[in-house]
């Protein structure tokens, strides 16, 4: 029944067909195929993202690249509706064009992965529920994820929320297909909420602080009037990687101001005063601020082509304790780390292990609180080891009976996330 | 009452003594309400029209005794209804006559404040001024303010996912809530995220947010906490139509600027809130907008400056700015009584609760008008234009014979015209029984199908809250059958590759 051109997936071990279905009409018909023939999925955007998940075998893949196209787009309503596929590239050049944004920053997988830039969709993006540095101050995807159109697992369309911002009105799926990584329903339409653009923006930072003075001095940031929209820490071999922040040979902590210029003028002053006492400042202008916060969202001190023999962890938990399970890292093996989100986000980069070292970060994690997700290891690895942090008997059980709400043969990512979800 | 609730469990009925005694031995001393007289008090929520005495009403003080609760219900077959501060506007905590009520309000402890983590973790019971007030001496604040905020309860927020004025800039609920412990029907105890961000698999808490009590029952949340504004200024701008104030709205969201909370009156809004507490708005104009910058001193200035540009070529008639926290106040006094104030020039009003494109503001008004007309009624409109949620106020009698059956469908036409226009039945009082059977007007039934096989999954045997949110109640074994063709399944159009 399926073609025989092929091609071959990250995660896969074995040639699988690939089916491209053109509009929502034919995804529901491809899920009723696959329900009726016992099939399974892999299912893709613009396939970015491949790499990241437990490796699990399916049948064929449900390519969604060719649901693709803006097909709303009202600035002053601060709304964007989209075919999932739709590249996020597309999507981002399209807002900026009327001085908008996606506030919730999506990081770009790429240069972690060892693949190109700018190659995901806007779909992938809620799959995975991405955001970036201004997470801690406008939210994740799911923040911004308003409407939905998909086609579940038992091959039937339905749609979920709407194109307010405003809206209570029957539960909102969107907060659950956003971060399901494609294991409840394949999203044919999306519509997401649009922000200003700041005005201009620049960074503060601070050198040669330890890891735990640097989160004592984005605590007392965060805390301020500054409304810092970012807060990083980069250990001296780390920073050394990003040409911005490179030339100081030490630990940088770096602060970002986003706004109209005057507001960004007047709690620059306020940050300097406040971190003066932490150790020696210095400030990035606009250009130099984009250029670094554009780093630290992609991680790309990490990135494949300089860390590449190195597995990657990225670890959310609270801020006060990122800096304890950073240490822990780093005095049990050669680990760095970097530390986003005023702290409460380590991105490790560790020796290359047999089991990506994953009995200890969950260990550390399941003390500090929080949970870690296993961004970069070969297939081998990924396919014997927690990719994402395993939940507790009761709520793994409830996420399991969520799951066969929406797919309750496993077609779509089975697998992708736990065995059996 | 128009709306049908499911009808009693008669065997349940009958056991209520046995029921009321096993309660008892769960929740001992006062917690357990049985008398008629004392029950009234839980008769119906802050949607007066709809009214019912529950079987027995349980006010648990421990998330064991939540979860003892609802393992007996649920063992038992017994329905339960559980309640917040009762302040729903849509009738979410309206009891069952064969159902538990069970309310929350001795959950009212802070239990920690973490200015570290910018969070604090309390119990559902306590109300949403309160949390602002824990941390108010550090300067930080809760951010969603629903204009119940002294007396509604963190529980019922994250059970209605409430809004407030400023949640264009700073969010709703959802977007404020970190964590939380929930009991679900069979008398588990799960705990949803915590201090960190986002979860490790499905955003159970995103879903549970908004679920109006169908879900679970939360028994402790960890909510964000924000740094407080350095300042907030507003400007007070009339218009001569509604097109000019709507155009003006657009204008300022489409120069870059996210007020802290922007809001819009009709003319007969202004003219009942400027009788009733003299805040000054002009009586001459057609729609009133407040704007209000909240940041830096340096930024509030210069954004007002913005404003007052933007809102002269707009057509603005009068604009005036706050020059201290007085006058700001003041500007506010108006929008913040308009509700009462409404309801010194009516008997009785119905506060309803869509949201639209705010583009479709003139249009909806419009036909709004020629709605009010055809029934009779008058209609003062507030709205959080930066958002799009429109609040019509329907005026009636609720003494004079059909008043009250005219204003709810008057109400219902409303709703259905903010659907047809491109919105939503509710933007923050929830679905309820009131809009329960508008639900198919903007859902189909596939739609409906989907969210009820989420609720079988949290709920299978639909104890939690029946009767509220969705029109026609399915079996969830009906619901998860499949129906598969097979063979019969073609797709011949479908480009392979």
């Amino acid at each position: 029944m399926l073609s025989s051109d092929a091609r071959r997936g990250d995660n896969q071990s074995t040639m699988t067909a690939l089916l491209k279905p053109g509009n929502p009409a034919e995804v529901e018909q491809a899920i009723r195929w696959a329900l009726a023939e016992g099939k399974t999925f892999e299912l893709v955007g613009r396939g970015s993202k491949r790499a990241i998940g437990r490796a699990a075998q399916w049948d064929a893949t449900l390519d969604l690249s060719a649901l693709s196209g803006v097909t709303l787009y009202e600035p002053e309503e601060l709304v964007l509706s989209a075919r999932a596929g739709t590249p996020l590239d597309e999507v981002e050049a399209l807002v900026a064009a009327s001085g908008q944004q996606l506030a919730f920053e999506p990081l770009d997988y790429g240069p972690l992965l060892g693949a190109p830039s700018g190659a995901g969709s806007i779909g992938g993006a809620l799959a995975a529920n991405l955001s970036g540095p201004r997470r801690i101050k406008a939210g994740a995807a799911r923040d911004h994820f308003l409407g939905v159109a998909a086609v579940s697992g038992r091959g039937e369309i339905f749609k979920s929320g709407g194109r307010v911002v405003k809206n209570v009105t029957g539960y909102d799926l969107c907060k659950l297909l956003a971060g399901s990584w494609g294991t409840l329903a394949a999203m044919t339409d999306v519509t997401i909420k649009t922000l200003p653009r700041a005005e201009t923006s620049a960074s503060v930072l601070i050198f040669n602080l330890d890891d735990a003075a640097a989160c004592k001095a984005m605590v007392a940031a965060m805390g301020s009037f500054g409304d810092v929209s970012a807060a990083a820490h980069l250990p001296a071999a780390v920073a050394a990687r990003i040409a911005e922040i490179a030339a100081g040979r030490t630990a940088v902590t770096a602060f970002r101001l986003e706004g109209f210029a005057p507001s960004v003028v007047d709690r620059k002053a306020v940050l300097e005063n406040l971190l003066a006492p932490f150790g020696a400042l210095d400030s990035l202008n606009e250009a130099a601020s984009i250029a670094l916060w554009r780093a630290i969202r992609d991680v790309t001190p990490f990135a494949a082509k300089t860390a590449g023999d190195r597995d990657l962890w990225r670890i959310s938990t609270a801020p006060s304790r990122g800096a304890e399970v950073g240490r822990a890292l780093t005095e049990q093996m050669d680990a760095e780390v970097l530390y986003d989100w005023a702290g409460g986000l380590v991105w490790a980069a560790l020796p290359i292990a047999d089991d990506a070292s994953e009995p200890l970060v969950h260990r550390l994690v399941a003390t500090a609180g929080g949970h870690a997700t296993l961004i970069r290891a070969p297939a081998a690895v990924r396919a014997k080891v927690h990719v994402f942090t395993p939940e507790p008997p009761p709520l793994a059980a409830l996420t399991m009976r969520v799951r066969q709400s929406f797919d309750p043969q496993g077609v779509l990512n089975a697998g992708r996330m736990w065995a059996g979800v | 009452m128009a709306v049908a609730m499911p009808l009693a469990d008669r065997a349940v009925l009958a056991r209520r003594d046995e029921i009321v005694a096993a309660l008892r031995r769960i929740v001992p001393g006062e917690g357990v309400i049985a008398s008629e007289p004392a029950m009234r008090a839980y008769e119906s929520d802050g949607l007066t029209a709809y009214r019912q005495l529950p079987m027995v009403v349980v006010l648990p003080e421990t998330t064991d005794q939540v979860a003892a609760i609802l393992g007996y219900c649920h063992r038992e077959g017994i329905k339960v209804v559980p309640r917040g501060a009762g302040t729903s506007l849509s009738g979410g905590a309206l009891p069952l006559g064969d159902g538990v009520l069970l309310g929350m309000a001795r959950f009212n402890r802070v239990r920690e404040i973490d200015f570290d983590n910018r969070v604090a973790v309390v119990e559902p019971g306590v109300t949403n001024l309160a949390v602002s007030q824990a941390v108010e001496s550090a300067g930080f604040y809760y951010a969603p303010d629903p204009s119940s905020q002294i007396a509604c309860t963190v529980g019922g927020n994250v059970a209605e996912n409430s809004g407030g004025v400023h949640c264009l800039k700073y969010g709703v609920t959802t977007n404020n809530v970190l964590g939380c412990e929930l009991v679900l029907v069979t008398g588990e105890i799960l705990r949803l995220g915590g201090k960190h961000l986002d979860a490790p698999g499905y955003d159970l808490l995103g879903v549970v947010t908004g679920s109006e009590g169908l879900l679970g029952v939360v028994t402790e949340v960890t909510v964000r906490i924000l740094k407080k504004p350095q300042t907030a200024r507003a400007a007070l701008v009339g218009f001569p139509t509604s097109e000019d104030g709507g155009a003006c709205v657009a204008r300022i969201i489409g120069s870059g600027i996210i007020p802290g909370g922007m809001e819009m009156m009709d003319g007969p809004a202004i003219k009942a809130a400027e009788d009733f507490v003299h805040a000054g708005y002009p009586l001459d104009v057609e729609a009133l907008l407040i704007v209000e910058l909240d940041g830096p001193r340096a930024e509030v200035d210069h954004l007002l400056e913005r404003v007052q540009e933007i809102a002269r070529e707009c057509r603005a008639v009068t604009c005036r700015v706050s020059n201290s926290e007085e006058e700001r106040l003041l500007f506010w006094a108006g929008r913040k009584a308009a509700f009462p104030a409404v309801g010194r020039i009516s008997p009785d009003y119905y506060c309803m609760d869509g949201t639209i494109p705010r583009a479709k503001l003139p249009l909806v008004l419009k036909r709004m008008q020629e709605l009010s007309q055809k029934y009779g009624l008058r209609v003062a409109n507030v709205f959080h234009a930066g958002d799009g949620n429109l609040h019509p106020l329907i005026l009636y009698d609720a003494n004079k014979p059909g008043e009250l059956e005219r204003a709810e469908k008057f109400g219902a036409d409303i709703l259905l015209l903010c659907v047809e226009v491109g919105g939503v039945l509710t933007g923050e009082h929830g679905v309820g029984v009131e809009k329960r059977d508008l639900m198919p007007a903007m859902f189909s039934e596939s739609d409906l199908d989907q969210q009820q096989r989420v609720k079988c999954a949290f709920d299978e045997k639909g104890l939690l809250n029946p009767g509220k949110v969705f029109p026609t109640l399915h079996r969830c074994a009906e619901l998860g059958r499949m129906h598969v063709h097979a063979g019969r399944v073609a797709f011949p159009d479908l480009p392979r590759f």
